[in-house]
């Protein structure tokens, strides 16, 4: 801007002139860059938001077969749900309706990255939230035509926004509206029966 | 069409830049703007220490108005009690100073520039006493400043209000109590302006609106016409002088420099110098000694315990003086609505002086003793009545107060007459430089 | 004029005459001694959480002066889960303005708002903490100097022991009649249960009025005077941190933008030397 306003003086400006408005301008610009650090940091997630976000712990000792608990885990539920051998036998006979029955193009720590998409073979530890819009599904676990589902239906979960059906490990049927399926958190095993949601596993 | 001579006066010299400002150029008044308020506006070279201060306060306006709404993001006009038991606008405070990252900084930045906003006012317009800069014809200039002067008391007393402290609550409980003084609708405006009974989440709330936009803007919108009325009349200067009178053949003035680049490089040092001090004070005095952030305001906001001392922040004291120190009915009106008057006077008289100086001459430079006498007179009593205002109540503070007041005032009433009849020496024909 | 003159010479005086009079110890300690601040932040949880909250302060935080999140664990944390919780109390509000009639401030900036004329927040607290003494007419049993009638009990007074008291008051008097009469010295001794015993010697002539407190040697107490005075300037050192646990990365900030400030001053000087050498 002062170079293109004041063109004619630029011809007849000294070259020591020149220099000491390069020089000024770039410590002010350097100064000026300084002074934005702490108003664009200040935007980041505070340390109250960290606190919040911060890994929880879940026990899972009480928890039976076939049953699933809720634990909150930066704003988002998380769902912990201990598999039945029968729901585990029934996840094998689904692959050819997933979507993304190897969970290629979903989102999970590479420690869960397998068959059952957990840990622990029998926990499944996912995200309960709708890769679709963002929805909570509600849990249909009994098999059939008990829950309103239809009669091949193997349990799993089925979103109330948009009808996306996920199986009992996460996983999201074909041609539904949500195209991934569900995300698994980062976890970590404390103890036999303590979870830690929200920290990757140590590696061995 | 008349904009055509306009266009052609832009015209491109062909480069990338050149051609871009052509464009803008036939859209927008870019160049000539530029021209008329920097690179073809002829200031006094003779400006001397004094005339940083009117570029400080937009400065100052630029930093509160920045940090200001990056404190908004997280601060919360709020009255009730958290789960700990503190109020959430207080914790608010304290989350900014904690837990938000940059933030202590930012919060600081904010409050020091409260201070700093009023010292440069101050000193600004002490340079207008200084060199008769309010004096024909600069009195728009002047009545925009203190219009600036004036909304900037209620911004900052309106933001003195949000931290939620002992002060920021009872200051600004004795504060609008004042208003229930004005007879016959006081009392039923002092309800109207808390919005409750008491000051509380709704007084909070709706000083929180004035505070970050109301004011703001309209303070925003005054320093605009302050500019541009002072670029209509052209700078005063130290001597006092017009050097519109003085014009060499092209029209310039001869005793003028373009505002940019010779005063932009001045002003730069200036600024420099300034953000020296202005950080200083954050770094290694937030509290200014108490002056700044107020101990007291470290407890929040308790409507059942009145710290036994309340005094407003500095910047308020003199005013603050003389209300208490008018205790004497006389007439009709009760001692509190003479103090109020007298409170609304002292800082509305400042909007008259351009028609009560009768000097022939503006600058102090030309000035008889008279006037020396009592501007001193002025700023001493500024000073006593400042100081006084920051202690607690006593017999000698009173009648020191009255004093000065009366000595603040005679500064202003009596200045048609000793304006009129002090010695003067000639202005000179040129201005002074070096 | 003279007037004037005498007034404004007496302005300082007034100040002086107008503060409270208020005797305050100096606070020896540093906000650089990382082994105080922990032995603070752990006499603080122990003594001082019970009651009063410390809530802008997270506990991680702790590990600024030095302790690992591991020792705050499992040295500190006692009302909180998570390392990120703030440092809350134990009791709730209401159970302890039922017990004290009033809610124990939270402390986190105890340090800033007790800053005063007479002397830093941190001068108080150390006087304060130390200058407690057995007042069998308080609900507490204790009174103390600098607060009078003040709500908290002395919570050191296993570390300190009880010091018996000598008020001494020098004050105007007045007759049956409401009459002026003089002075008076009264002087209240409390002894180490806190039971005083008041004697009211009239004074002749006129005196100085004004109040004087008077220690005994303490009973009972686990702690040497020093070694109690080290062990309070080390809570207040905590406490001094806690109020802004940013100060000292504040100061060393304003040093690094002065020097870069200072650079670009030189260059903005020589760019405005450069330009208005033209101007004559």
């Amino acid at each position: 801007m002062t170079n293109t306003m004041s063109m004619e003086s630029d011809c007849k400006m000294s070259p020591e002139r020149r220099r000491l408005i390069v020089a000024t301008a770039a410590l002010g610009g350097v100064g000026a860059i300084a002074l934005l650090k702490p108003f664009i940091s200040s935007m980041m997630p505070s340390e109250r938001a960290k606190a919040a976000g911060a890994p929880v712990e879940a026990d899972i000792s009480k928890l039976a077969p076939g049953q699933m608990i809720t634990v909150e885990w930066r704003g988002k539920p998380v769902w912990i749900l201990h598999r039945t051998p029968e729901m585990m036998a029934a996840l094998k006979k689904l692959d050819p309706v997933m979507a993304d029955p190897a969970s290629k193009n979903s989102e999970q720590p590479e420690y869960c990255k397998n068959e059952h998409r957990s840990v622990k073979p029998e926990i499944l530890v996912a995200i309960g939230i709708c890769t679709h819009l963002g929805c909570s599904p509600t849990s249909k676990f009994k098999p059939g035509s008990e829950e309103g589902m239809g009669a091949d239906w193997q349990g799993g979960f089925l979103c109330p926004c948009h009808g996306s059906m996920f199986d009992l490990s996460g996983r999201v049927y074909k041609n539904m509206p949500a195209t991934d399926n569900l995300p698994v958190p980062p976890y970590t095993y404390l103890s036999d029966t303590r979870i830690l949601i929200g920290e990757d596993q140590k590696r061995a | 069409m008349a904009s055509n001579a306009q266009y052609e006066k832009y015209k491109s010299n062909g480069t990338l830049m050149g051609a871009a400002l052509e464009w803008f150029d036939a859209r927008f008044p870019l160049t000539s703007m530029w021209k008329q308020h920097l690179s073809e506006y002829y200031a006094p070279k003779n400006f001397n220490f004094w005339y940083f201060f009117g570029v400080l306060s937009i400065v100052v306006l630029a930093i509160q108005i920045f940090t200001g709404i990056f404190l908004t993001m997280h601060y919360k006009p709020d009255a009730s009690l958290n789960a700990n038991g503190v109020p959430v606008a207080f914790a608010s405070v304290e989350y900014i100073m904690r837990d938000v990252s940059g933030g202590w900084l930012i919060r600081y930045m904010h409050s020091t520039g409260a201070s700093a906003f009023f010292i440069v006012v101050y000193l600004h317009m002490f340079r207008a006493l200084l060199y008769g800069s309010y004096r024909k014809p600069r009195e728009l200039t002047w009545l925009f400043g203190v219009f600036i002067f004036f909304c900037l008391m209620g911004e900052a007393f309106m933001g003195y209000l949000l931290p939620w402290g002992q002060m920021s609550y009872w200051g600004a409980q004795v504060i609008v109590n004042l208003f229930s003084a004005i007879p016959f609708v006081g009392e039923d405006l002092s309800i109207w302006i808390r919005g409750d009974y008491v000051i509380g989440d709704a007084t909070l709330n709706r000083f929180f609106a004035f505070h970050v936009i109301a004011l703001p803007l309209l303070l925003v919108g005054l320093v605009v016409a302050h500019v541009l009325a002072l670029h209509e009349t052209g700078s005063n200067n130290p001597d006092g002088i017009e050097i519109k009178k003085k014009l060499d053949e092209k029209g310039i003035p001869l005793d003028g420099v373009p505002f940019h680049p010779y005063y932009t490089v001045k002003d730069t040092v200036g600024v420099v110098v300034f953000l020296m001090v202005f950080f200083a004070i954050i770094c290694f005095s937030p509290e200014g000694g108490g002056y700044f952030l107020e101990y007291n305001n470290f407890i929040p906001a308790d409507p059942l315990k009145t710290p036994p001392h309340i005094a407003p922040v500095w910047y308020f004291t003199p005013f603050y003086s003389i209300l208490r120190a008018v205790d004497w009915s006389w007439m009709w009106p009760s001692a509190k609505l003479w103090g109020v008057i007298a409170m609304g006077a002292s800082v509305g008289v400042f909007a008259l002086l351009p028609w009560l100086d009768r000097s022939p001459v503006k600058s102090i430079r030309y000035r008889g003793p008279i006037y020396k006498f009592f501007l001193t007179l002025f700023v001493i009593s500024l000073f006593v009545l400042g100081y006084l205002g920051t202690q607690p109540p006593s017999g000698l503070g009173n009648l020191l107060s009255k004093i000065f007041m009366f000595v603040y005032f005679a500064f202003f009433v009596l200045m048609p007459w000793y304006s009129k009849i002090d010695k003067y020496r000639p202005e000179p024909d040129r201005v002074t430089f070096k | 004029m003279k007037k004037l003159i005498l007034a404004l010479l007496f302005a300082p005086a007034m100040a002086l005459a107008s503060g409270a009079e208020l005797h305050l110890d100096r606070w020896p300690g540093s906000v650089k001694d990382q082994a105080a601040l922990q032995n603070g932040a752990e006499l603080f949880v122990h003594y001082c959480l019970n009651c009063h909250g410390a809530s802008y302060l997270r506990y991680n935080r702790l590990t600024e002066i030095g302790l690992t999140e591991e020792q705050i664990k499992e040295k500190l944390m006692y009302t909180a889960e998570k390392i990120g919780d703030p440092m809350r109390i134990a009791a709730n509000a209401k159970d302890m303005r039922k017990w004290f009639g009033t809610a124990p401030p939270d402390l986190t900036v105890a340090a800033r708002s007790h800053a005063s004329g007479d002397g830093s927040g941190a001068d108080w607290l150390y006087t304060y903490l130390r200058q407690f003494y057995p007042d069998a007419s308080r609900p507490t049993g204790w009174n103390n100097v600098i607060f009078d009638n003040v709500g908290m009990p002395h919570v050191f007074w296993e570390e300190q022991g009880a010091r018996p008291m000598t008020v001494t008051q020098v004050r105007s008097a007045v007759d049956a009649n409401g009459k002026d009469a003089g002075y008076e010295e009264v002087v209240k001794v409390y002894d180490v249960q806190g039971n005083v015993t008041q004697t009211v010697k009239p004074l002749a002539g006129a005196q100085h009025e004004g109040i004087r407190h008077e220690f005994g040697a303490p009973v009972g107490g686990k702690l040497s005077a020093e070694a109690y005075d080290k062990q309070v300037s080390d809570l207040v050192a905590f406490m001094v941190w806690m109020g802004e646990p940013m100060q000292e990365q504040r100061k060393q900030l304003g040093i690094g933008i002065l020097i870069f400030l200072a650079i670009t001053f030189v260059f903005a000087y020589l760019l405005k030397k450069e330009y208005w050498k033209d101007i004559h």
